[in-house]
């Protein structure tokens, strides 16, 4: 079936090559994770690294991109389903594991760029410094900030060098997570992934045609 | 002077990083911070020096994902 619908038709110009050769790491598949790889996927996005140790429970349907018959399962195993599901031809490698600093760039060795999308934020703070220092390169995108509900006007994308944070950098999820906001904070860093994919094929592109004319 | 989270501080010779956070008051138990768009690790935050006219961030990390 896959070869006979063209998903991307819709897409803006350039997209869809400058993603499907892209992979992208995530680092947790909860209320972050699994709307971004969803996006990213439709996006057109070729591979995606996903890395999540836990189950779907009933209190993560109301933010997380999971279904009730997927209650009980491993959150990577439902979530590669509802992938494949949107494109059978996206390649997903699964990892139902508790990552840690010194396991981080050994699983996303091969990630292009790093979704940072855990719930902790010690987890989020050793992430981004096990990323940095094996991979000073490759970008990492991050949340911090999405909980409580409206307030829309404070969520903003701030950047350090390769370091993105997509929030409003203040709210705490003691005070609650809404699906909205959630999901407006994941499709930033999504965003954001896909900008730049586009940006590296564009500068790919502009080097071999300087290439062509020098030759 | 150097910028902190875009607003001027005054710059002293030797100036660290846990000095900048100390005068600014930012006692976050969590929290990420960048010299001229480089990540400077927990454990570096007292030897590591702030050179003049530096752009610095320091952001708080939030719990929630």
């Amino acid at each position: 079936m896959s070869a006979n619908v063209d998903i991307f038709e819709r897409n803006v110009p350039d997209q869809t090559n400058a993603l499907r050769e892209a992979t992208v790491g995530i680092a947790g598949c909860g209320g972050l994770g699994s709307n971004i790889a969803v996006s990213l996927v439709r996006a057109g996005i070729g591979r995606l690294i996903l890395v999540d140790f836990d189950r779907v429970e009933p209190s993560n349907l109301n933010r997380q991109h999971f279904y009730l018959s997927d209650i009980g399962q491993l959150k990577v195993e439902a979530l590669s389903r509802h992938l494949t599901a949107i494109n059978p031809d996206v390649r997903i490698h699964s990892h139902p594991e508790r990552l840690d600093a010194e396991r981080t760039p050994i699983v996303f060795r091969e990630a292009d760029l790093l979704i940072e999308a855990f719930d902790r934020a010690e987890s989020k703070k050793w992430l981004i410094e096990a990323w940095c220092a094996a991979y000073p390169d490759r970008p990492i995108i991050c949340g911090n900030g999405l909980s409580g509900a409206g307030d829309t006007e404070s969520l903003r994308v701030l950047k350090m060098g390769n370091i993105t944070m997509c929030g409003d950098g203040r709210t705490d999820m003691a005070i609650g997570l809404s699906a909205p906001r959630v999901a407006i904070v994941a499709a930033m860093q999504a965003n954001e992934a896909v900008a730049y994919f586009l940006k590296c094929h564009a500068a790919c592109r502009a080097a071999s045609e300087r290439e062509r004319e020098g030759r | 002077m150097i910028r902190v989270n875009g607003e001027l501080l005054e710059w002293t010779e030797g100036m660290t990083v846990q000095d900048m956070l100390n005068k600014k008051g930012y006692d976050f138990a969590l929290i990420i911070v960048t010299i001229n768009d480089r990540l400077i690790p927990d454990d570096e935050y007292e030897e590591t020096q702030i050179p003049d006219q530096a752009d610095v961030k320091a952001l708080h990390i939030h719990h929630g994902g």
